[in-house]
């Protein structure tokens, strides 16, 4: 009975010795995203020199640095957030809903081309971006793909892959029977699929959608290799931009935009947490 | 439908309907396959087949263009291999996946173990953890650029003019960003552990680290399969955070007049020889960029089939 209580507490100590260190891990996980922050209100000189310190009367650059970044680098932040939004909305979109669709045909025809398709989706998934970068922005500028309104059909043929492959491993364990009842009740296949198979797969199109969000949200080399840079740039492209080409930089306004970008992203994350963590523990499933 | 009412007319096993009844329905769906399968084809084809295919080919010319391509056999293969800067490149990043793969593993895995053991507040700490994943690469980079040289600028060096510091950085950069992922794997990884599992093992008298390395860790090797996956493909194909913490600084010329980026990975240098001032290189370039993916391909499946090996059949 002693030694089961002995055990108990030194369970109980070494439980609250975890919680502190994992506390301190924690302060220093978001210390990189408080920099930011701070900086984000501080003149340009003081950004390199006084990194660490809370902004003070010297060095407090107020609002302006958000007012300067509006209009840095001879484009408009707002004009680049417009473009990340429409991106990956459509992009988001055109893959739930047609991988969705062909994921369904796949899973229940089964046929020759169905399984050509199914594999060369799998192999897509190990072949890095630069395999096929210089081939496929010329083919899609040859194609006219090149505007935000355009690229999300390059988007839905690269990232098809993932997604078809998710869905067809949750099709897969939807018991056919529900299929056949629904068309004993006269439903064409494609009222089954949108009536009957769609609304099931739900849990799916979530977890799928937010990994389509973040991976196109947040990707670089794909939109400015593809896009025409000088009427369109995305969020990063922007930020690339203003740091890459140019000798002398704003870092206060640079820091400024960062905080501006990442502000929808932690927004989103806190309201969506649960299905994101979710989603990523769901697509783990490819490897 | 009417098929099915034909197939309950004349046949009257139940077997017999059943059979005609799915195949008559996979017909009709089979009518809809233009609609179903037509545009993620068309899509696929434009953006992942044709520009493989033709990346292929490419890597066997001499071009500019993708329309003045010009058939030279594997001469573009040999320009690779003998590039310093490949090669250099190629070591500075399986460095760099060595590295990471153990320290994100190992640190994920620790993390998630300790958050699975009934902590108070490990909703927030996962929160907490995750949350870097949600930064693309290039703002994680000038982040991290900034926080780096805040601390550097004061012993009069940058994060770019040293390649010792940039490799530390970026593997300190991505450990920042994918502890929290991985973390999120194991944490599902270990709550599907059976719980009589570890209860049998506590009634037989297994110590708590006996429990951790005979119960827990065989039960988890499928996630740490996928983990282990994921990190070294991702350790081997970073881009958006190694062009922006360093973009390859610093430079150093060598003796045969070429120059190398001492902090340049594979992708970064593919894209370099690309889109870099010599566009006669591009040939070279494409070259590359098969050895590269070949690489990641066969990497990333051995990798599977080493790990699969030890995983408990359930």
């Amino acid at each position: 009975m002693a030694s089961k209580q002995e055990t108990l507490t030194s369970e109980k100590r070494n439980k609250t010795i975890a919680s502190v260190i994992l506390t301190i891990i924690c302060i220093i996980w978001v210390l990189p995203i408080v920099s930011v922050v701070i900086n984000s209100f501080k003149k340009n000189t003081f950004v390199k020199t006084e990194t660490f310190a809370l902004p003070n009367a010297q060095s407090a650059a107020g609002w302006s640095n958000f007012i300067k970044g509006m209009t840095f680098g001879n484009y408009p932040f707002m004009a680049a957030v417009a473009n990340s939004v429409i991106i990956t909305v459509l992009s988001t979109f055109l893959i739930l809903f047609f991988c969705s669709m062909a994921a369904w045909y796949i899973a229940r025809v089964n046929s020759k081309f169905c399984k050509i398709l199914y594999y060369l989706c799998i192999f897509s998934m190990v072949v890095p971006f630069q395999m096929v970068m210089f081939t496929l922005s010329k083919t899609a500028d040859t194609l006219q793909l090149n505007t935000p309104f355009t690229i999300p059909i390059v988007y839905l043929g690269f990232g098809a892959g993932l997604a078809i492959f998710m869905f067809v491993g949750f099709v897969k364990s939807i018991p056919i029977e529900i299929e056949e009842a629904a068309s004993i009740d006269g439903c064409g296949p494609i009222r089954t699929f949108f009536r009957v198979v769609l609304p099931m797969l739900k849990p799916t199109l979530i977890s799928v959608g937010i990994l389509e969000v973040m991976w196109v949200w947040n990707d670089y080399l794909l939109p400015y290799l593809v896009l025409d840079i000088n009427k369109y740039r995305t969020i990063p492209i922007h930020i690339q931009y203003l740091k890459g080409s140019y000798g002398t930089v704003d870092l206060g306004a640079t820091m400024a935009l960062i905080l501006l970008s990442i502000i929808p992203v932690i927004v989103f994350y806190l309201a969506l947490q649960k299905y994101i963590i979710k989603g990523v523990a769901a697509g783990a499933v490819k490897g | 439908m009417r098929v099915v009412m034909i197939g309950e007319r004349y046949m009257s096993s139940a077997k017999v309907k059943k059979i005609t009844a799915s195949n008559s329905r996979i017909r009709s769906i089979r009518h809809w396959g233009l609609l179903f399968l037509g545009p993620v084809t068309a899509a696929f084809v434009i953006g992942f087949v044709w520009p493989f295919i033709q990346g292929i080919y490419l890597s066997f010319c001499q071009f500019r263009l993708t329309s003045d391509a010009k058939f030279i056999g594997l001469g573009n293969y040999a320009a690779a291999f003998a590039d310093p800067s490949f090669r250099y490149s190629f070591w500075f990043t399986a460095a760099f996946a060595i590295v990471t793969v153990i320290l994100i593993n190992i640190l994920a895995f620790a993390v998630a173990y300790v958050l699975t053991q009934n902590i108070k507040g490990s909703n927030i700490f996962r929160t907490v953890f995750f949350a870097p994943n949600l930064i693309g690469g290039i703002v994680l980079g000038y982040i991290w650029s900034m926080i780096f040289d805040g601390i550097l600028s004061r012993y009069g060096t940058s994060i770019v003019m040293n390649s010792t510091l940039g490799f530390w950085g970026l593997v300190i950069l991505v450990c920042w960003q994918q502890i929290g992922y991985m973390m999120i794997i194991y944490i599902a990884g270990l709550q599907a552990v059976p719980e009589d599992m570890l209860e049998a093992a506590k009634i037989d008298g297994a110590s708590k680290s006996q429990t951790l390395f005979k119960v827990t860790i065989p039960n988890v090797m499928p996630s740490i399969t996928i983990c282990m996956f994921l990190t070294l493909t991702n350790g081997f194909k970073l881009f958006d955070q190694n062009l922006a913490l360093t973009g390859g600084q610093p430079f150093k010329q060598l003796a045969s007049g070429d120059t190398i980026h001492q902090t340049e990975m594979l992708a970064l240098n593919i894209y370099n020889t690309f889109y870099g001032t010599a566009s006669v290189a591009r040939g070279t370039a494409q070259a590359k960029a098969v050895i590269f993916f070949i690489l990641v391909a066969v990497l990333g499946l051995a990798q599977l089939s080493y790990t699969r090996k030890r995983e408990v059949q359930q």
